[in-house]
């Protein structure tokens, strides 16, 4: 008698869900260091995705995927946070609005 | 047993991703990442991914979310002030973001018509030494290229974060 396991469905709505929460941030927030942590749930979301169908294939080259993903994430967050920091040094603000030299 | 242990931490990792976004202050949205990311690790757990179950606690949770806390706190960011949103962006924007939502369900749920549902310990290939063996034989190359875009990145965030200093 096995319990009963969760369907791999359950797991892709989950991902599907997580990375609604991730675009509604991105696009409400008006703060940059919120907005960039909404990127970091997105990308999350997405390596579960991964894993559920590396699960569902039986391969590991999810596994290998999801782990660049943490990896290129790393990065993005270290050279990311440089930015933010050299625009707060230049401008004094973290709105998004106040950072719009590019819009005119 | 995998039923419950998959809701209890879906729910925390739904819950605390909703509060990402609806904080006000980025402190308390930095926090209930750190309870996605830790949720989802457990998750990864269940799917048999060993190594990066591990690694998403130390990577995500541990390296990444301390970059943004130190960020946090050194530039003092208080609460975000809230400006009025336009309409357009709540009469179409919210629907859309439901649309959506429904859309990824609905195909998530028919991709996999008739497949068991997965059991802890259904896949057993996700340790470190399957891991290590697929990325230095198979994926060989991507992983010197990552390894280059890493040295860049540091270069990068060096750069960046010296002519502050000027």
């Amino acid at each position: 008698m096995t319990s009963p396991g969760v369907p791999l469905s359950w797991y892709l709505i989950l991902s599907a869900v997580l990375f609604t929460l991730g675009i509604a941030g991105y696009l409400l927030r008006r703060n940059i260091i919120t907005v960039f942590m909404s990127i970091e749930l997105m990308l999350n979301a997405v390596n579960l995705s991964f894993i559920t169908f590396s699960y569902q294939l039986k391969q590991v080259n999810g596994h290998i995927f999801s782990f660049f993903v943490m990896v290129v994430a790393a990065a993005e967050a270290a050279v990311g946070l440089a930015i933010i920091l050299t625009v707060f040094k230049n401008r004094s603000t973290l709105n998004i609005d106040d950072v719009s030299s590019m819009k005119n | 047993m995998d039923v419950i242990l998959f809701l209890i931490f879906a729910a925390i990792a739904v819950v605390c991703g909703f509060n990402v976004v609806v904080q006000s202050h980025p402190i308390s949205s930095a926090i209930s990442l750190i309870g996605v990311m830790g949720s989802l690790a457990v998750l990864y757990l269940l799917l048999g991914a060993e190594f990066l179950a591990a690694a998403q606690v130390i990577v995500y949770a541990g390296a990444i979310m301390v970059l943004f806390v130190f960020v946090i706190m050194l530039l003092n960011a208080g609460t975000e002030i809230r400006q009025g949103r336009s309409l357009l962006a709540q009469v179409l924007g919210i629907p859309l973001l439901f649309t959506f939502l429904g859309l990824m369900a609905y195909f998530a749920k028919n991709m996999f018509p008739g497949v068991p549902d997965a059991h802890f310990g259904g896949f057993t290939h996700g340790t470190a030494l399957d891991v290590g063996r697929a990325l230095f034989t198979q994926y060989l190359l991507p992983f010197e290229v990552v390894s280059v875009l890493i040295l860049i990145a540091i270069l990068g965030a060096v750069v960046l974060a010296q002519k502050e200093m000027e």
